[in-house]
């Protein structure tokens, strides 16, 4: 059978596995809507933390990232695993103890004030925003890609699925979907790595297959043959760094801390029974994600390797199919500088900017690109994503593994996606509505505006999906750098400071915000041209200024409420009450009363 | 211990952030020690086919971070279980019809 009718079978399967679990797993109240009625097993909620994490990003983008930049990816293979560590360290067994819905619902009980809920709820729904519309638009161009349909019919039909599960079954249809999405997901992700790792070093576990020999006879390491290559084609060795200590060190703290920070990984830990289930829970995520997250430098130096092979010096005419497929998608382009018919791959851009194709071909068949070209002597552009998506056609893997990873990106996106979508309408319905505006709305009348905004959340989404705003790709470093900066250390401080107080908080939560969005908004929007090592403070760039961000916070929170009046003495019973596990399961009875 | 103003509850805390601190140690040693600021150091010694700095940075960091998060909850539940804070002392019949009410809903 062919790639498309394949791919149309599996992706049809698993979109009516999704609806059928929707039916299965309807919401008949707010607690179900918000917490999937806080009766999730440890296991399952671990695999619907881990699919709800890993994104669009993570399953197409990361590895592909890694490969161009070698050993400075390990900033988001740690970012985004480490902060799990402080997560069920830190935050998640006295957050399931405090026992309400969502993280403005704490910072506004433990700061006693609305002025911090709303600042919160603020954060939620900007996070949220950013994250989702790249989400929508990675639906998009998987269906545009895979199965030659416009990336805007691809997103409304993404939208139409989610739309589905998230506003009938909320937390609880989302939940269970992305139990089964992520098992789409890993084994779409694993079977092309282990067929590539076995090809390569006969090893069928793509983490051992990473420092094996390699079998095509020459007996060296992988990584060797990597660095030695690198050297070759002028670039730098993969294993060594390229980017400074300082910017490697507050880049993956960054990460890590606002990994920690997001609110929608937060409330999946208020779906779980006891204290004790979130903590083993945010282990299972753990694991499940580091399947992932070891897989993918591997997968990355394997891709690295196979690309090199196939197309340096390869002669246009006879390369493979799937060159010439991703070049008709504008994920490749060549020019043939030197006039020879073969290309030359090498360090540097072969022109300027993203390529911008011509109606006409050259003179070998190749889709002319009218942008200025460079002086160097490379003539290949290669988008990274191309080094998940079409691994499998690099590879020679059986038609039905190129399917399997089109089955898998969209779990990947959709799970993420719905995960989003559920915060932002329980921001909407119950921090906003319930909380300050319309306090006096029954559960039943709360519950049809969590579906209503959830409704609206995803129509704005697939807004965005389809008319992409052009800073997405910078307010990714936006998300974490505002989760870092604010929600991590007013929560850590709600937890651990009995004499953190309202005024601390709100000072320093609008201190770390400002701090981090200003640096930001001048690097990448106002001052883009001086967004260089010699410019920023310190060396650290915006994806890691997060972490100064949430310095600051501490620091501004601290000095503050030492000079206010410390918080009232039922606060401090609450604080000391969250710090003891016994009692999980009454306080959830109590929230349900 | 219903009081959680108890020096029991003092105790209990106090052993819990000793817990906290001496993996988050770790936590850090492994990531931001060996990964990133002694990794070129690191990266002079063979580990199989790998630099091991390196494969501290890609690899073997997240095999600990998940290691630390098991031992975490492996020291809590033996804490919880000493000083009787444990959820095992909770009255858990509710939630158990709660779990049946579930299963007859779906």
């Amino acid at each position: 059978m062919d790639v498309q009718t394949l791919t149309f079978i599996f992706v049809g399967a698993t979109f009516t596995l999704y609806i059928g679990i929707a039916i299965w797993a309807r919401a008949g109240n707010t607690d179900d809507f918000y917490v999937a009625g806080g009766g999730v097993p440890p296991l399952a909620n671990g695999m619907a933390t881990a699919a709800d994490w890993m994104s669009a990003a993570s399953f197409i983008s990361m590895a592909g990232i890694i490969s161009f930049i070698g050993r400075d990816g390990a900033v988001y293979l740690m970012g985004w695993t480490g902060g799990y560590v402080l997560l069920a360290l830190l935050l998640a067994p006295y957050l399931r103890k405090f026992g309400k819905y969502t993280v403005p619902d704490f910072v506004g009980d433990r700061y006693y004030s609305d002025i911090a809920r709303v600042v919160a709820v603020v954060c939620v729904l900007f996070v949220s925003f950013t994250y989702v519309a790249g989400q929508m638009r990675g639906v998009g161009i998987v269906f545009s890609r895979f199965l030659e349909v416009e990336i805007t019919t691809g997103v409304f039909i993404g939208m139409a699925i989610v739309f589905f599960y998230a506003v009938l079954g909320g937390m609880k249809g989302i939940t269970y979907t992305q139990v089964a999405q992520y098992c789409i997901l890993i084994f779409a992700f694993l079977v092309p790595a282990i067929f590539v790792s076995m090809l390569m070093t006969g090893h069928p576990i793509p983490q051992l297959g990473f420092g094996s020999t390699l079998v095509d006879g020459s007996n060296t390491y992988l990584l060797d043959k990597l660095d030695q290559l690198s050297a070759e084609l002028g670039f730098a060795a993969y294993t060594a760094g390229k980017k400074s200590t300082i910017d490697v060190f507050f880049i993956t703290a960054a990460l890590m801390v606002g990994t920690a920070g997001l609110p929608h990984v937060i409330v999946r830990f208020f779906t779980v029974p006891k204290v004790r289930d979130a903590r083993i829970s945010a282990g299972y995520a753990l694991v499940f994600i580091a399947l992932l997250y070891t897989t993918a430098p591997a997968l990355a130096s394997f891709a690295r390797v196979n690309l090199i092979n196939t197309v340096h010096n390869a002669e246009y005419k006879t390369t493979p199919s799937w060159f010439k497929n991703w070049e008709n998608t504008n994920l490749i382009a060549w020019v043939d500088k030197n006039q020879d018919g073969r290309i030359q791959y090498s360090a540097g851009k072969a022109f300027r900017g993203k390529p911008q194709f011509l109606q006409e071909r050259g003179l070998k068949g190749e889709r002319k690109i009218s942008n200025p070209l460079t002086d160097n002597l490379n003539e290949l552009y290669i988008d990274r994503d191309i080094m998940v998506l079409a691994n499998p056609e690099i590879a020679g893997l059986p038609n039905w593994v190129i399917a399997l990873v089109a089955a898998g990106a969209l779990a990947a996106a959709l799970s993420t996606a719905a995960g989003l979508l559920l915060v932002i309408s329980t921001s909407i319905s119950h921090d906003l509505l319930k909380k300050m505006f319309l306090k006096s709305i029954t559960d039943k009348q709360e519950l049809f505006f969590a579906r209503m905004s959830a409704a609206l959340a995803i129509i704005i989404a697939g807004y965005f999906g389809i008319h992409p705003p052009g800073f997405v790709a910078q307010v990714v470093a936006f998300a974490f750098g505002l989760a870092a900066s604010s929600f991590f250390p007013v929560i850590l401080m709600g937890i651990f400071s009995k004499r953190m107080n309202k005024e601390g908080a709100i000072a320093g939560m609008i201190t770390g915000l400002s701090f981090t969005a200003s640096y930001i908004i001048y690097f990448k929007f106002i001052n883009p041209s001086a967004n260089s090592a010699e410019n920023w403070w310190f060396g650290i760039s915006p994806e890691g200024i997060g972490t100064l961000g949430m310095l600051f916070n501490f620091l501004v929170a601290s000095l503050v409420s030492r000079f206010t009046a410390p918080p009232p003495d039922e606060i401090k019973d609450m604080v000391d009450d969250i710090r003891i596990p016994q009692g999980a399961g009454s306080s959830y009875h109590h929230i349900k009363s | 211990m219903s009081d959680s103003h108890s020096p029991q509850a003092k105790a209990y805390w106090k052993a819990n952030i000793r817990i906290v601190l001496s993996l988050l140690s770790i936590w850090f040693v492994v990531s931001f020690g060996m990964a990133i600021l002694f990794v070129d150091v690191l990266d002079n010694f063979r580990f199989f086919g790998f630099k091991f700095g390196f494969w501290m940075a890609q690899q073997g960091s997240i095999f600990c971070f998940v290691i630390l998060i098991f031992v975490y909850v492996y020291k809590m539940n033996k804490l919880d279980h000493k000083y009787g804070v444990d959820e095992d002392r909770d009255n858990f019949s509710k939630d158990d019809t709660y779990y049946d009410n579930k299963e007859s809903q779906k």
